[in-house]
C-alpha cells in the first residue's frame, strides 16, 4: 500500500500549480470569464503546448501516459484557481469517450486534434426529460444505407458552444430507458441540421442547448452498445470534477481559516471563539476525508469489475458532493457580509461547488446507484 | 500509488485469519457478534490464549515480547481479529500502561509489571476521570501526599472502566498544589486494588450494565518507587499517549463487520411484506453508513502508509477518532430503527422477537459513551483546532 506520489505524477502536479498559482490569479481569471466564450483560448493553446491536454491518454494514442490519478492532479490545481478552460468537456469526456471507444482513424483525426489544442469538442447526453438517467435517450438515429443522422435535442452541454464537434448519445433501437439500443455519435456542430443555443451557467462557465434535426452523424463505437462507454465516461468525469471541487473547497478552507486569524470582532480576532474553531475543524475533515474519497475513486475507477467501479465512483460522488456543499456554505457564512460579494473569490467557489453538487448526477441519484450495487 | 496489500503481507493476513478460524471459541464468538457483554473470566481465558500465541502485546517492540510487526501488519491483524468475530479484549495495561512504562518507567518497574501484562495476569485500570475533572483533566484533586517511604493517597476517581475486574490501577494523582496545575500531576501505580482504604462502588450505565465505577481512596499507602518518572511528570506522560500511534483508533475492522451483519439481517429479516432491505430508506441509510465506512478506512489507510513510512501521526488520530466513534454510533442506531418494535424488549428478558435485534439497544446506549470516552469528540476538536489549523 503506498499513497505518494511518483517524480512524474509530482512533476505534472507542481507545474500545473505554479501555473495557476502565478498566472491565473482571481483577477486574471474574472478578466476572462468576461470574453465571448468564457474562457482564453491563449491559455488553451499553453496547455496544448505544456503536454497538459495529453495527460489522461496512453502514449500510444498520443498521450502522456497518465490515466485517472495524473487527471485528478490536473483538475485539483485547476480547481485551486477556478480554471475557466474546457477540461473536462473536451478532454476527460470527450477525450475518454473517443480512448474507449474510437476507431483508429477516428483516434487518429480527433483525439490527436485535442490533444493538440486544435479541437474542442463535447460530450451531449443530458435531455429535456432523462434527468440524471444516461439511459433516457429520446434523441433518434436512422441509418441509410452507410450513415448515419440524428434528431432531438439535449440541454446543458457543458462547453457545447464552443466545441468543433460533439459526441451524442442517440437511440438506434430499443424502448425510452433501454440500456441496450444506445449508440454514440460524432457530430460536427457547424453541420447541417445542428442549431445552437449557448448560455452562462450560474459558476460563469458555458453551456448550450442543441437541437439536431437530422443532422449527419458518423458512429462512436458499436451500434446500439453506447451505454457502457458513456457510463464508463462519465464516471472518469465524475472523479475529473471531484478532484476540481477538492481544489475548490482546499482553497474555500485555506482562505477562510487565514480570515479566521484575521477579522477582529470584540476585541480578538475571530478564529479565537471555540464556536468558529470546531466549525473550521468540520471544515478541514471535510476536506481531508474527501481526499481519502478521491484517491479511492480516482485509483477504482479503471477497475474492470464495474460494481467496484461504480460503488467507488458513486460512493465518492455522495461523499464529496455533501462536503463541497458543507464547505462552501460554511466559507460564506464564516466570513459574513464581505463572504456575499461579488468581489471575493470566496462566493465564487461557492458557485462552483454548487454546481459540482448536482453535476453528472444528485446525492439522491448516485446513493440509489451505489445501493444498486448490493 | 497503489492499494494492495505485499505478497508477504497477504501472507501474514492468511496467517493470521488461519490462527482465529482455528481457537476462537464459537460461543464467545457468538456473544461478541450479539453485542453480548463478556464476563471477567471468559475475558481473561481469551487474553490468555491469545497471549500463548504471540498475539496479545502485539503493539509491544520484541524486547518487551512483541512480535516486532510494522503498522501494516499490526493493521491486518486487527481488521482479521474483528472479520472473525472476535472480542477486543481488555487493553488499558497493553495500550496505555506499556507504552508508558517503557518510555518512561525504572528498570524495576519495566521488570515488574511488564510479563504480567504480557501474560494476561494482570488486569490495569485507569484512574483519570474525577467528578470535577473530565474534560478538564488538569483540574484533577485526587492527592498523593510523600510520607516517609509511601504515598498516601486521598481522593476519588471517576467512570472506572471495569475497575471492579482488575486488580490493579494506574492513576494520575496531585503531588502540587502551588504551582500550574498541569505541573503538579505526577503518574502513580496502585498495585492492589483490593489494598486497605480503597472502596469501588458500581455505576450502571445506560445500557443496564456494570461496566463504570467509582473509586474512593481514603489514605491509601503506595510505596513511593511506584511513582512513574519524577513528580510533575504526569501530564506530560499523560499527553505522550495522546501522539502514540494508534492505527486502529477509528475502529474500522469491528465496524465492517458490523456492516455486513446489518446488510445480512436486512435481508433475512421481513417487514410488512417485504425484506427489510426493500425498503427504500432502510436501502439508503445502509449505502449512506457504508460511503461513510468506505470514507473512513481509506483515510485510515492514509495514515497507515504515512506511519509505514516514518512520518509520524499527530493529532490526525483525533480526526480518526471523531469520524470512527460517530461510524460506531451511526451503525448501532441503524440497526435499532430496523429493529422497530424489537427495539423494545429490554435484553435482560432473553430474546423476545429475533435474535439479532436482542442486543440492539443496549448497543446504541452503551455506543453514546463513544464520543465521550478517550477524550470527548469536542475536546478532540480543541486539540485539531489548536494543533493542525493553528487557531488559538
Amino acid at each position: 500500500m503506498d499513497f505518494s506520489y511518483s517524480d512524474e505524477q509530482k512533476l505534472i502536479k507542481e507545474q500545473v500549480e505554479k501555473f495557476v498559482q502565478n498566472d491565473y490569479s482571481f483577477e486574471t481569471r474574472n478578466k476572462i470569464l468576461e470574453m465571448d466564450e468564457g474562457f482564453d483560448r491563449s491559455v488553451w493553446q499553453q496547455f496544448a503546448e505544456l503536454g497538459w491536454l495529453g495527460v489522461p491518454f496512453s502514449e500510444e494514442d498520443g498521450g502522456f501516459g497518465g490515466g485517472a490519478i495524473e487527471t485528478s492532479l490536473v483538475m485539483e490545481a485547476f480547481g485551486n484557481g477556478m480554471v475557466l478552460e474546457p477540461y473536462l468537456s473536451t478532454i476527460v469526456l470527450s477525450g475518454n469517450a473517443l480512448a474507449f471507444a474510437g476507431s483508429s482513424e477516428q483516434k487518429a483525426e480527433l483525439l490527436a486534434g485535442i490533444i493538440g489544442g486544435e479541437l474542442l469538442m463535447s460530450v451531449a447526453y443530458a435531455e429535456a426529460k432523462s434527468g440524471y438517467n444516461l439511459a433516457n435517450v429520446g434523441t433518434s438515429a436512422t441509418k441509410a444505407g452507410d450513415a448515419y443522422t440524428v434528431s432531438g435535442e439535449k440541454v446543458v452541454v457543458l462547453g457545447g458552444a464552443s466545441a468543433d464537434k460533439l459526441i451524442v448519445s442517440a437511440r438506434t433501437s430499443g424502448g425510452n430507458s433501454d440500456e441496450d439500443g444506445i449508440s454514440l455519435f460524432v457530430v460536427d456542430a457547424k453541420a447541417a441540421g445542428v442549431e445552437v443555443r449557448g448560455y452562462k451557467t450560474m459558476d460563469g462557465g458555458r453551456a448550450a442547448n442543441i437541437s439536431f434535426n437530422d443532422a449527419p452523424a458518423e458512429l462512436l463505437g458499436e451500434e446500439g452498445k453506447g451505454f457502457a462507454v458513456l457510463d464508463r465516461v462519465i464516471d472518469y468525469g465524475i472523479v475529473a470534477a471531484s478532484a476540481q471541487a477538492l481544489g475548490e473547497m482546499n482553497s474555500s478552507f485555506q482562505k477562510t481559516l487565514a480570515y479566521m486569524k484575521t477579522r477582529e470582532q470584540f476585541g480578538k480576532a475571530i478564529g479565537s471563539f471555540q464556536v468558529i474553531q470546531h466549525r473550521m475543524v468540520d471544515m478541514f475533515t471535510h476536506v481531508e476525508s474527501s481526499r481519502s474519497m478521491l484517491i479511492m475513486s480516482s485509483m477504482k475507477v479503471a477497475s474492470s469489475d464495474a460494481v467496484e467501479r461504480k460503488k467507488a465512483v458513486s460512493g465518492a460522488k455522495v461523499y464529496i458532493g455533501d462536503a463541497a456543499r458543507a464547505v462552501a456554505q460554511d466559507a460564506v457564512q464564516l466570513h459574513g457580509g464581505i463572504g456575499m460579494t461579488e468581489e471575493l473569490d470566496i462566493g465564487h467557489y461557492f458557485r462552483r461547488l454548487t454546481l459540482f453538487c448536482g453535476i453528472f448526477g444528485s446525492k439522491g441519484y448516485h446513493l440509489r446507484r451505489f445501493a444498486d450495487q448490493g | 500509488m497503489n492499494i494492495d496489500y505485499s505478497p508477504e503481507e497477504l501472507e501474514f493476513q492468511q496467517e493470521v485469519r488461519a490462527w482465529f478460524k482455528e481457537n476462537l471459541p464459537e460461543d464467545l464468538k457468538q456473544k461478541n457478534m450479539r453485542g453480548e457483554m463478556l464476563t471477567r473470566e471468559e475475558i481473561i481465558s481469551w487474553q490468555k490464549l491469545l497471549g500463548s500465541a504471540g498475539y496479545l502485546v502485539v503493539s509491544w517492540p520484541p524486547e518487551h515480547g512483541g512480535p516486532d510487526w510494522n503498522a501494516t501488519q499490526r493493521y491486518i491483524f486487527d481488521a482479521e481479529r474483528a472479520a472473525a468475530g472476535a472480542p477486543v479484549g481488555f487493553s488499558m495495561g497493553i495500550i496505555m500502561l506499556g507504552p508508558v512504562l517503557m518510555a518512561f518507567g525504572s528498570p524495576e518497574q519495566k521488570e515488574k509489571y511488564l510479563p504480567k501484562i504480557e501474560s494476561a495476569e494482570d488486569w490495569w485500570c485507569q484512574g483519570y476521570s474525577e467528578p470535577g475533572a473530565g474534560s478538564d483533566l488538569a483540574s484533577l484533586k485526587t492527592q498523593a501526599v510523600l510520607d516517609g517511604d509511601d504515598y498516601v493517597i486521598n481522593g476519588t476517581k471517576i467512570w472506572t472502566t471495569y475497575g471492579h475486574y482488575a486488580n490493579r490501577c494506574f492513576c494520575l494523582v496531585r503531588t502540587d498544589n502551588e504551582c500550574k496545575p498541569q505541573a503538579g500531576i505526577s503518574f502513580i501505580l496502585i498495585d492492589d486494588m483490593s489494598a486497605p482504604g480503597i472502596e469501588i462502588q458500581p455505576i450502571v450505565s445506560i445500557d443496564g450494565e456494570h461496566h463504570l465505577n467509582q473509586v474512593f481512596f481514603d489514605n491509601v499507602r503506595v510505596p513511593k518507587e511506584n511513582l512513574v518518572g519524577q513528580e510533575g511528570q504526569g501530564w506530560t506522560i499523560a499527553k505522550y499517549l495522546l501522539t502514540h500511534e494508534r492505527t486502529t483508533i477509528a475502529g474500522v475492522a469491528d465496524s465492517k463487520l458490523n456492516l455486513a451483519n446489518i446488510k445480512r439481517i436486512a435481508a433475512e429479516n421481513e417487514v410488512d411484506g417485504k425484506a427489510l432491505i426493500d425498503d427504500e430508506q432502510t436501502r439508503l441509510d445502509i449505502a449512506q453508513a457504508e460511503i461513510n465506512l468506505m470514507q473512513l478506512e481509506f483515510t485510515n489507510f492514509r495514515t497507515l502508509a504515512d506511519t509505514a513510512a516514518g512520518r509520524a501521526p499527530g493529532p490526525e488520530s483525533s480526526l480518526l477518532k471523531i469520524k470512527g466513534t460517530d461510524t460506531q454510533q451511526e451503525l448501532s442506531e441503524l440497526k435499532v430503527k430496523m429493529a422497530g418494535y424489537y427495539a423494545f424488549p429490554w435484553h435482560t428478558e432473553g430474546f423476545v422477537g429475533p435474535e439479532d435485534f436482542a442486543y440492539a439497544t443496549q448497543t446504541y446506549n452503551f455506543l453514546r459513551a463513544s464520543t465521550i470516552y478517550g477524550g470527548s469528540t469536542e475536546v478532540q476538536k480543541n486539540v485539531v483546532a489548536k494543533m493542525l489549523l493553528g487557531l488559538r
